[in-house]
C-alpha cells in the first residue's frame, strides 16, 4: 500500500513539475564546473526555480572552463547557444570582443525593468568583465583573488612574523628554512606573479589601457624591469632553497603545503573550502605580498574565476528570465549562500555585510581575506586586462617559467620570448576581431 | 566468407592505385569471379556500402574539407567575420620555433613508441607461445592491460610518476635520479613514453601471438631439422612468416603514437603543457579548443593530414613490397 502511495505521489509530482515547466519559460545555463562547485550550481538553480513560476532554469555542465567556452562557441555558430554561458577570466577577451555574441549584462537587466547599480559591487570585481566605460558585459559569478595561505606552526617554530611585503619575506625566509620548512610555494605564477603582479604593484600591463580600449596594436609590457626583478628574485630564492617550484600544475605546488612542509603558499581565495578538508595542520591566510620599494605598490588585485554571459539571439521572454536570474543571483542571500558553500568571494557589498553581520568571518577569518584584498584601494592599473588569445599567451608563459626554474633560460630572455610571441598572438587576434 | 572477399577487393583497390604490382593480375581474376557469384543486382553492393560510406563522408571527408577551407582564413571564433589570408596560417605555423620543436618531439616519440611497443610485444608473444603450463593465465594477464582506456592509463602513469608520492620516483631517488615529471622536459618525456608503450604492448601481443599460432607446425618441424639455433630459426623462418602481421601492426602503431596517445598526454600534463613535451595532435587541440584560433589550428590539422597521407603511401609502396602474403 505504501509503495502504491509513494508511487502515485511521485507520479503526481512529475505531472505537476511537467505542467509548471510547460507554462514557464525555459532557459539554459552552460557552465564549466564539476565536483562540489557543480552541485552548488544545481542547488542555486533549484532555489531560483522554487522562488518563482515564470521561468525554469536548467544548468548543464560542459566539462572544464575551456570546454564550456569551446562548446558555447560551437553552439553559437550553429544557432543552438544557451541563454547563459560561463566564461573564465582568460577567455574574457574572446567573448567580449565578439560584438553581437552577447547582450551586455547591464543592458539586459535594465531592459527587464530593473535598475542596475555598478556601485553595489565591490571594487575589485567591477571592471574585469566590463568594457572600457565600465559597463558590465559579463555578470561576475565565481570570483576569487590570489591570497597567501600561512602555516602558523612554521612561524611559531622559526619565531618570526608573517610578512606583508616581499622585503619582509626576504628577512624571515632564511629563518623558516632553518626551522626545517620550505618557506614559499605558489600555484599559478601566470595569475599570481604576472597578471596580479601588475595590479598589486600598480604597473601598466599592456598599452591601449591594458587592452580595454582597442585590440589594434595592443602590446604587452612584459619586459618591465620590476616584473623581471620579481622573477629574478624568485629564481634566486629557488636557488637558495627559500622558494620551491614544482611546475605549472596547480596541485603539485599545493600538495606540500597541505602536508605541512611549507610555511607560505600562494593560492586562491577559493582554495580554502578544499584546504579545510586536505590540510594536515591548522592554517590561516593573508594578503598577497607586494614590494614596498616600488612606488604606488600595495593596490588591490582583480578577480579571477569566471563570469556569466547572456548570449545574443534569444527571444525577449527568455532574456527577461535571464535578467531575473541575474537579479536573483546577486541578491545578498544567494550571494552569501554561494560564498559560504564554495569559498568564492561575495561580489556585492550587501552580501559581504550580511555575512559579516552574522559573524561568519569571526568563525572563519580566512574567508574574508580575499574580499578584503579586492576591496583595497584601486590604482590606475589594478582593474584587470583585456587581451586576446590569452589562454595561449598563458601557455607560453608557463613554458618559459618552467625553463627559468630548470635553468634552460635566463629571466630576461624568457620575458623577451614571451613578449615577442605574445605580441604576435595579439596582432593575430586583432586581425580576427577586426 | 566476408573476410576472404574483402581481401582481394582491397588488393584490387590498392593495385589500381599502383601498389603491389605482382598481385594485380591474380587479384583481378579473383575479383571477377567473386562478382559473378555474389551479387545479382548491380545496385545491391552499393546499397550495402552506403551506410559505411555515409559515415565516412559525414565524419571524415566533410570535416576535412571544412578544415582545409578554414585553414586559409583568419576567423573570429564566433563566426562573425573571416578574412582570407592565403597561406599565412601555414607559414606562421611552420616557421614557429615552438611548432618545430613539437614536431621533432612527435617524430622521436612516434619512432620510440612504435619500436618499443612492437619489439616488446613480439618478445612477449614469442615467449608466451612457448609456455606450456599455465599458458592461458599468462596470456590473459598480458592481454588484460589492453582493456584500460587511455585516460585511465594516463592517470595511472601520472600517479606512478607523481613528484610527491609516485612509487617509481621514490625508487629512482635511491639511485640518485630525482625525477620531476611536469617540470623537467626529459623526465616527462620518459614517463609519457613508458605509459604509451605499456598501453600498446597487449595489442601487439595479441596479434603477434595469433600470427605465431598460424605458423604451420610442419614448417617449424622442417626448420628444426635444418637448423639447431633457435634464434636463427626465428630470424629466417618465423619472422618472414610474421611479416604481414608486423606490417599491419607497424601501420597501426604509428597511428597510435601519433594520434591515440592524446588521452595519455592530456592527463599527464594536467591541462598545463608548460615546457613539457606534447605531440602535434595535442597542439591542434590546444590552439583550436583552448585558444579558439580556428585558422591556425585548421592549418595544423591539414599539415598532420598530409604527414599521415605521405606516411601511408610510403609504408605501402616501400615496405609492403617486401611483405609476402601467402
Amino acid at each position: 500500500m505504501t509503495m502504491i502511495k509513494k508511487f502515485s505521489m511521485a507520479a503526481m509530482a512529475v505531472a505537476m513539475s511537467a505542467t509548471s515547466s510547460l507554462a514557464a519559460t525555459n532557459i539554459t545555463w552552460w557552465h564549466g564546473m564539476g565536483g562540489r562547485n557543480g552541485e552548488v550550481i544545481n542547488e542555486i538553480s533549484q532555489k531560483f526555480n522554487a522562488s518563482q513560476t515564470a521561468c525554469a532554469l536548467t544548468p548543464i555542465s560542459k566539462g572544464t572552463y575551456e570546454e564550456a567556452l569551446a562548446t558555447g562557441i560551437a553552439a553559437f555558430r550553429s544557432g543552438e547557444q544557451p541563454n547563459i554561458l560561463q566564461v573564465f577570466d582568460a577567455g574574457a577577451a574572446t567573448i567580449i570582443n565578439a560584438k553581437g555574441a552577447t547582450v551586455a549584462a547591464e543592458d539586459l537587466i535594465n531592459n527587464a525593468g530593473y535598475k542596475f547599480d555598478r556601485e553595489a559591487f565591490i571594487e575589485g570585481v567591477r571592471y574585469f568583465y566590463a568594457d572600457s566605460e565600465g559597463k558590465f558585459i559579463g555578470m561576475p559569478f565565481n570570483s576569487s583573488a590570489p591570497i597567501m595561505y600561512v602555516n602558523p606552526q612554521a612561524f611559531e617554530k622559526a619565531g618570526v612574523e608573517v610578512p606583508k611585503t616581499w622585503e619582509e619575506f626576504e628577512a624571515v625566509a632564511p629563518k623558516l628554512k632553518e626551522a626545517g620548512f620550505i618557506p614559499l610555494t605558489a600555484s599559478q605564477l601566470t595569475w599570481q606573479f604576472t597578471e596580479n603582479f601588475f595590479s598589486r604593484q600598480n604597473i601598466q600591463f599592456a598599452n591601449n589601457n591594458n587592452g580595454y580600449d582597442s585590440v589594434v596594436d595592443t602590446k604587452m609590457n612584459l619586459t618591465d624591469k620590476n616584473l623581471v626583478m620579481m622573477f629574478e628574485k624568485l629564481k634566486a630564492w629557488s636557488d637558495a632553497g627559500l622558494y620551491k617550484f614544482y611546475g605549472a600544475s596547480w596541485n603539485d605546488n599545493q600538495k606540500p603545503f597541505e602536508e605541512g612542509k611549507v610555511a607560505m603558499w600562494i593560492g586562491s581565495s577559493g582554495s580554502f573550502g578544499g584546504l579545510q578538508k586536505t590540510a594536515s595542520m591548522p592554517f590561516s591566510a593573508d594578503f598577497l605580498p607586494y614590494w614596498s620599494g616600488i612606488q604606488g605598490a600595495g593596490t588591490n588585485t582583480f578577480i579571477g574565476g569566471a563570469a556569466l554571459f547572456a548570449m545574443a539571439g534569444k527571444p525577449e521572454a527568455e532574456n527577461k528570465c535571464t535578467a531575473d536570474f541575474f537579479q536573483f543571483l546577486t541578491s545578498p542571500e544567494v550571494q552569501k549562500f554561494y560564498h559560504q558553500a564554495t569559498g568564492y568571494v561575495a561580489i556585492t557589498k550587501a552580501a559581504y555585510e550580511l555575512a559579516k553581520s552574522e559573524g561568519y568571518y569571526e568563525k572563519t577569518p580566512v574567508a574574508e581575506v580575499g574580499i578584503k584584498q579586492l576591496m583595497l584601494p584601486s590604482g590606475e592599473w589594478s582593474k584587470g586586462y583585456r587581451l586576446g588569445f590569452y589562454p595561449q599567451i598563458r601557455s607560453i608563459m608557463e613554458r618559459e617559467y618552467n625553463k627559468i626554474f630548470s635553468g634552460e633560460t635566463t629571466v630576461q630572455k624568457a620575458f623577451e620570448t614571451i613578449e615577442k610571441e605574445g605580441n604576435d598572438l595579439l596582432a593575430r587576434f586583432a586581425k580576427t576581431a577586426g | 566468407m566476408a573476410y576472404t572477399t574483402s581481401q582481394p577487393q582491397l588488393g584490387g583497390f590498392l593495385s589500381r592505385l599502383g601498389f603491389g604490382k605482382s598481385a594485380r593480375k591474380k587479384n583481378a581474376v579473383a575479383t571477377e569471379e567473386m562478382k559473378r557469384v555474389q551479387f545479382t543486382s548491380p545496385v545491391l553492393p552499393y546499397l550495402f556500402l552506403f551506410p559505411q560510406l555515409a559515415v565516412i563522408f559525414i565524419f571524415f571527408y566533410w570535416p576535412s574539407v571544412q578544415a582545409m577551407n578554414s585553414s586559409f582564413y583568419l576567423e573570429d571564433p564566433f563566426g562573425f567575420g573571416s578574412t582570407f589570408v592565403g597561406l599565412s596560417n601555414y607559414t606562421d605555423v611552420i616557421f614557429s620555433s615552438e611548432y618545430q620543436s613539437i614536431a621533432l618531439f612527435t617524430a622521436v616519440f612516434t619512432v620510440l613508441v612504435t619500436f618499443l611497443s612492437l619489439s616488446l610485444g613480439l618478445l612477449l608473444a614469442v615467449k608466451a607461445d612457448r609456455v606450456i603450463r599455465g599458458a592461458s593465465t599468462y596470456k590473459t594477464l598480458l592481454i588484460a592491460v589492453y582493456a584500460i582506456a587511455a585516460p585511465v592509463s594516463g592517470l595511472i602513469g601520472m600517479m606512478i610518476f607523481d613528484q610527491h608520492v609516485g612509487p617509481f620516483v621514490k625508487m629512482m631517488s635511491y639511485f640518485g635520479w630525482h625525477m620531476q615529471v611536469g617540470l623537467n622536459y626529459y623526465d616527462t618525456a620518459f614517463a609519457m613514453t613508458v605509459v604509451a608503450v605499456w598501453k600498446q604492448i597487449p595489442y601487439n601481443f595479441i596479434f603477434f601471438l595469433s600470427g605465431l599460432q598460424n605458423v604451420p607446425v610442419s614448417v617449424r618441424e622442417a626448420a628444426m631439422i635444418d637448423c639447431r639455433s633457435g634464434l636463427r630459426r626465428f630470424w629466417t623462418v618465423i619472422l618472414p612468416l610474421l611479416a604481414p602481421t608486423a606490417f599491419f601492426l607497424l601501420t597501426i602503431n604509428v597511428t597510435y603514437a601519433l594520434f591515440d596517445t592524446f588521452g595519455i598526454i592530456d592527463v599527464m600534463v594536467k591541462d598545463k603543457p608548460a615546457n613539457n613535451p606534447v605531440t602535434l595532435v595535442y597542439k591542434v587541440y590546444a590552439d583550436g579548443f583552448r585558444g579558439n584560433d580556428i585558422g591556425g589550428s585548421s592549418a595544423q590539422s591539414v599539415i598532420l593530414m598530409i604527414v599521415v597521407f605521405v606516411l601511408t603511401i610510403f609504408q605501402f609502396r616501400f615496405i609492403e613490397r617486401r611483405v609476402h602474403y601467402n
